[in-house]
């Protein structure tokens, strides 16, 4: 049975007390975008600013449990700075990461998933797959990013 | 506060004893269940009751002439029975079988609803209703226009009655609950049942909290519609109900449709059964009402009062040991007077989230809420995203409440 060291690994522990990249940007020219998660309550709002092919900057500002903060919180630091492509890259990594207990649930054991970038210090947040429930609260922050970069890609008319 | 004497007849150690997931243990200790108000246990009584009737009895009801479906239907009828005198209804028509209070109260706003409210037609709720009171109504005003009105909840958790009359005028229906399943917070279900048919209006009471805790009579409490939950009260998941005035059943047309709620059926059209079947399309959930009616006489062998007062001093020791050992690092939510509440304890520990505060009061086997609870504008009316809960139930105890607060210290080892 796994426990709590699992979970609460140092590193995550650090970003939840000192939480990166806190904060707005201005709409416009950044792009903003709120995820509910709502199983608990925690909503997070993303605000992306992206020049050319640029992932200039990326604030955050909302309230939630310690897994999705530190999680929004490297998700911060992983992305910014970072091209399109390549954020996009970390997401689809961070998220097979997390997608590994769901996998299973589908018969699929499908393997180790070759991963396209090294995530660093986002990998203290593979313990989360071990506590099921709590696998939402990591990935709130990571699937309002992917709606803020779909909507800067496919402006609504 | 004062702490009464434990004199109450409720034994828990023997009671303990009849709820066999109580013998589980999780990380290796004994589990300590402090969840009732989302889903209470079940006792052997209840369990047994539904597998004798699986085993011995099982056909569906209202159809067979044969022997055993003739006694499936006794038993389904019986268990209407016994839930008509649990909550004090008239008569046993009056008290329609439904999935639960989020159905009842659905049913109440497709049916009643559908007949009765017009675009501009005011109905009122107050600000510490469950998603189940708020969202049938908010799918009437955006279908059809009503008017939605609501009462607001104090500072110290109760319901502010001050503007009450001027809020009531005009309505039609007021719908609230009477206990809060956030707060725990008894409301004066008499004082704005009386209010509101001074003003014209009809009164839907959410018993969903309240049925369970304390001894139920819907006369006494001069309500017209009342929902009751069959899994917070001992009872199998899947059936609740719904009891109304027998001459509003009468009136009102069918919720869903099919089987079982009609009295013949053409081509071109068809007829509705008496109340209460015309409101149980389909086969019902049989095992479910036999397991009820197991529950409720489990708890009529208690005493509602006795519950009661079981929960009501043990609220009070959770309040006062909680606060005694950790001061203004913890917050209760609600009233502070145990006279006021029910066994339900939301509470805020020092700025620990309430999913982790949780996370860590599963390493010692107790299992309490995090989240919302369904009920988020509250939680906005609170200012929190979310708060622990801790709920008791008559197989609870003062060591129950112990391990709750010892196990909080365990939280301050990762987030102190």
């Amino acid at each position: 049975m796994p426990g709590l060291e699992d979970l609460y690994r140092e590193i995550i522990l650090d970003h939840y007390r000192n939480p990166r990249n806190r904060g707005e940007l201005p709409v416009p020219p950044a792009h903003a975008e709120t995820g509910f998660n709502p199983l608990c309550g925690d909503e997070i709002t993303v605000y992306v600013q992206v020049d050319g092919d640029t992932v200039t900057d990326l604030r955050l500002t909302g309230q939630g449990c310690s897994i999705s903060q530190s999680s929004a919180s490297m998700m911060s630091t992983a992305v910014k700075g970072r091209s399109l492509e390549e954020a996009r890259a970390v997401i689809r990594t961070f998220k097979a990461m997390m997608s590994v207990h769901e996998a299973r649930l589908d018969g699929d054991d499908g393997g180790p998933v070759e991963p396209e970038v090294a995530l660093g210090d986002l990998e203290a947040l593979q313990g989360v797959v071990k506590f099921p429930v709590r696998i939402k609260c990591a990935t709130l922050s990571w699937n309002t990013l992917t709606q803020a970069l779909d909507s800067i890609a496919a402006p609504a008319s | 506060m004062a702490i009464d004497a434990p004199a109450t007849p409720i034994d828990v150690a023997s009671i303990k004893k009849d709820f066999p997931i109580l013998a589980v243990e999780v990380h290796g200790k004994r589990l300590v269940y402090l969840d009732s108000a989302a889903s209470s246990q079940k006792p052997t009584a209840v369990l047994d009751a539904m597998d004798r009737y699986y085993e011995t009895t099982h056909a569906n009801v209202h159809r067979g002439v044969y022997t055993i479906a003739e006694e499936a239907t006794r038993l389904y009828e019986d268990a209407r029975k016994a839930m008509a005198r649990f909550i004090g209804a008239g008569s046993p028509s009056e008290v329609v079988f439904t999935k639960n209070v989020t159905e009842a109260i659905n049913l109440v706003a497709r049916s009643w609803g559908g007949a009765n409210l017009h675009a501009g037609d005011v109905v009122v709720l107050t600000e510490m209703e469950h998603h189940a009171n708020l969202v049938p109504w908010l799918q009437l005003k955006a279908e059809r226009g009503i008017e939605l009105r609501y009462l607001p909840v104090g500072e110290d958790g109760l319901l502010d009655l001050s503007d009450l009359d001027r809020t009531l005028a005009g309505a039609k229906l007021v719908a609230f609950t009477a206990m809060s399943n956030v707060l725990g917070t008894l409301t004066p279900v008499r004082r704005i049942a009386d209010a509101a048919h001074a003003a014209g209006a009809l009164v839907l009471v959410d018993g969903a909290q309240y049925t369970p805790a304390t001894a139920t009579d819907v006369s006494e409490l001069g309500v017209d519609f009342y929902g009751v939950t069959g899994h917070k009260m001992l009872g199998p998941t899947g059936i609740g109900v719904l009891w109304a005035r027998a001459e509003l059943l009468d009136a009102m047309p069918p919720f869903l449709g099919g089987g079982e709620m009609i009295r013949d059926v053409r081509l071109d059209g068809f007829t509705t059964n008496d109340v209460p079947w015309k409101f149980e399309a389909g086969t019902p959930p049989i095992a479910e009402a036999v397991g009820l009616e197991a529950a409720v006489r489990y708890l009529e062998t208690l005493g509602m009062d006795a519950v009661r007062a079981h929960e009501r001093h043990l609220t009070a020791y959770a309040i006062d040991t909680l606060t005694a050992r950790y001061g203004d690092d913890l917050r209760v939510h609600g009233p502070l007077d145990a006279d006021q509440r029910g066994g339900v304890l939301s509470f805020a520990y020092k700025d620990i989230h309430p999913h982790d505060l949780s996370q860590v009061l599963d390493e010692s086997a107790v299992c309490v809420r995090a989240g919302h609870h369904c009920a988020k504008p509250l939680m906005r009316r609170l200012g929190v995203g979310a708060t622990a809960r801790a709920s008791f139930s008559i197989y609870n105890d003062e060591a129950d409440v112990d391990v709750l607060a010892d196990a909080l210290a365990d939280a301050d080892r990762l987030f102190g």
